[in-house]
């Protein structure tokens, strides 16, 4: 990036234990421990800004987002900021915020309880209005379109599902399924394994600047790029086989300006990976979802921050020295977020 | 958590929520209650539909020029729903398609009603099927049906057969438990079932000869398709060549398992009852294994000299 861009780093990130299924927590419930694991980790107990991810909807409560804020503590009052979108799109604002340069500290957060209604349902919602959502385009369904206009093929699906679900196994904070298997489909050409399971979870990240990342973390996992793009609405206004805007925010974001390590995907669907994966230029031999990835694991708002989270971990931890997140919004792929994090500014 | 605690929540709008479309989304919905499909031109020329206000590569508005587009199209992507859900446009499988319609250069999504997965390919032509009473919504178009491409045409006539000379002969014979052959003056052949001249030689055949209801399988068939005319399924069909006759007949081969058949097998029929028999072959049951040893085929068993 540019010298006239102020160093940022994720200094320190947590997640839930996440869950296919309502285990009883209201969402501040939820959300309270993440917070406390990176204000611990930090030593920090007040940020210069908090920004957070989440949708209404998932709730059906207009501004539930504000009852989250009780695990966030905001008095005396706090500079604080909200997107109906995924936590990945919260960074991004924050980082925005970080560049300010009166500030030096964020804490971002994403939040969602997917089982709480239908999400193939909930998601019709966020269609247009006129030409869409009038049809009763669901989540699969509209996504089974684009599987289909990528025509992909069965064999390369399943082993993204078989490692994805082996790798979420090994991950103590995805869930615990099964490898894939059975000869139905859920809306051809997706089988039901095909589709990210429902998920509720939470997960916060820190961002600091400059020399405050260094003296909070050992290792600061510094973003040496982030961008984000967005196609058009309308499915039948793109090219659905590709994904041009990832191309676009990855170029921006600096993707091919060296090796890449480790990738996290925000793939809620197995032909996401393949579409992704060639937006990206990533190579066969690059690391995709060792987490498990959302297929692995989906709690909605904040299954695309926690992939910032997780190709950050690895920078914190030193397993990686370059790795790529990816966060995405809207209806196939509608809009992409990726960011470059490495180990050193 | 107690299950006592867990309470259903709705969120909806009683009515629905009013919108208001704008000129560009107002228009394409106008024509839409008129049962005709418009697209709106971008200064770059390209025809969107369904129109949006600004072009989605440029940011620029869109002109003022619809163009009438449709009501055919081309299918580019699908994705079957095998089981609809309750918010879906039909309540019986379908496809969500992508659908390129004449004369635009984007595509429109919607149902098509195609009956099976089977029945869709890319490129398949569809039309819309407009909704009795049209409103000026994106479902006044119910679905798309593909394009005519193939009907049922019912074929049925009435005749009044008969059997000719030649096999009223023979069938009076069966109806008499005897197989009447005709040797044929010329070539000496022997035809079963009687006939009156011969098709190798031209000759008239004159003499009628009896031949036995005992013979040899020379090649057969195992149906596994049920056939009025056969008992059971599997059911086996063989040429039988009688003793005594240079021409196999079709018959059925029963009292066997249908595997054990096998070229060679010696067979004899198996006539119904004398009172129940009629002008007809149904009086040969079938021809069952008489149990001798298998006769040797050669090429001179095969049909006729």
């Amino acid at each position: 990036m540019s010298g006239l861009v102020r160093e940022v780093a994720v200094v320190a990130f947590a997640q839930t234990v996440h869950t296919g299924h309502d285990t009883g927590l209201a969402e501040p419930e939820l959300l309270l421990p993440v917070i406390d694991e990176v204000k611990r980790a930090t030593g920090l107990k007040r940020f210069g800004f908090t920004c957070s991810g989440s949708c209404d909807y998932l709730a059906g409560a207009p501004f539930s987002f504000v009852s989250a804020l009780d695990a966030v503590g905001a008095w005396p009052p706090i500079s604080e900021s909200h997107v109906e979108m995924d936590g990945a799109f919260a960074l991004y604002e924050a980082w925005v915020r970080l560049q300010h340069g009166d500030i030096d500290t964020a804490l971002v957060y994403g939040f969602g309880k997917s089982s709480m209604s239908d999400i193939r349902e909930i998601m019709t919602l966020q269609l247009d209005p006129y030409y869409l959502a009038p049809l009763g385009l669901d989540q699969v369904s509209y996504a089974a379109l684009q599987a289909a206009a990528a025509g992909a093929e069965r064999a390369v699906l399943d082993e993204i599902v078989r490692r994805s679900r082996a790798d979420g196994r090994a991950n103590p904070y995805a869930l615990d399924l099964p490898d894939p298997s059975g000869e139905e489909f859920e809306v051809e050409p997706l089988r039901p394994y095909d589709v990210a399971p429902v998920t509720d979870g939470a997960a916060a990240v820190v961002l600091a600047a400059g020399d405050r990342a260094r003296e909070l973390a050992g290792r600061p996992a510094w973003i040496t790029g982030i961008a984000h793009r967005a196609e058009p609405h309308y499915l039948g206004m793109r090219d659905l086989s590709r994904s041009v805007s990832t191309a676009d925010a990855g170029r921006a974001a600096g993707v091919g300006k060296g090796p890449v390590d480790v990738a996290e995907l925000h793939t809620q669907f197995s032909h996401e990976e393949p579409i992704l994966r060639e937006a990206l230029g990533l190579s066969a031999d690059v690391t995709v979802n060792p987490s498990g990835g959302p297929l692995a694991a989906n709690p909605v708002m904040a299954a695309g921050l926690i992939r910032v989270g997780e190709a950050a971990r690895r920078i914190l931890d030193g397993s990686a020295g370059r790795a790529v997140a990816h966060a995405t919004s809207g209806p196939c792929l509608q809009q992409n977020l990726v960011a470059v994090l490495e180990t050193s500014a | 958590m107690s299950e006592d605690l867990v309470a259903t929540h709705v969120l909806e709008f009683p009515g629905g929520y009013t919108r208001t479309t704008g000129p560009v989304i107002g228009r394409f919905l106008t024509e839409l209650r008129d049962r005709r499909l418009v697209g709106v031109r971008t200064a770059g020329g390209r025809v969107l539909v369904p129109p949006l206000e600004y072009d989605p590569d440029t940011g620029e508005p869109v002109t003022e020029e619809y163009v009438e587009v449709g009501p055919a199209g081309t299918v580019q992507a699908w994705a079957w729903v095998g089981s609809p859900r309750p918010g879906h446009p039909l309540d019986r499988p379908f496809a969500w398609a992508l659908i390129s319609l004449d004369g635009a250069d984007t595509a429109l999504v919607h149902a098509v009603d195609a009956g099976s997965p089977k029945a869709l390919r890319p490129g398949m032509r569809v039309r819309p099927r407009w909704r009795a009473a049209t409103t000026g919504h994106i479902t006044d178009i119910e679905c798309f049906l593909p394009e005519v491409a193939s009907l049922v045409a019912p074929v049925r006539a009435e005749y009044r057969v008969t059997p000719g000379r030649a096999l009223t002969r023979f069938l009076e014979g069966v109806r008499d438990g005897r197989f009447v052959g005709g040797r044929c003056a010329g070539c000496a052949a022997v035809y079963v079932p009687y006939r009156e001249s011969c098709p190798a030689c031209g000759s008239v055949v004159e003499e009628e000869v009896e031949v036995a209801d005992t013979g040899t399988v020379t090649t057969f068939a195992i149906n596994n398709l049920p056939d009025p005319r056969a008992p059971e399924v599997p059911f086996v069909s063989a040429y039988v060549l009688l003793d005594g006759a240079d021409t196999p007949m079709i018959t059925l081969i029963g009292g066997v398992p249908a595997h054990e058949v096998r070229q060679g097998m010696r067979v004899h029929a198996v006539w119904v009852p004398p009172e129940e028999r009629t002008l007809s072959m149904t009086n040969v049951k079938w021809f069952e294994p008489t149990g001798e040893p298998d006769a040797d085929l050669d090429d001179s068993t095969g049909g006729a000299r």
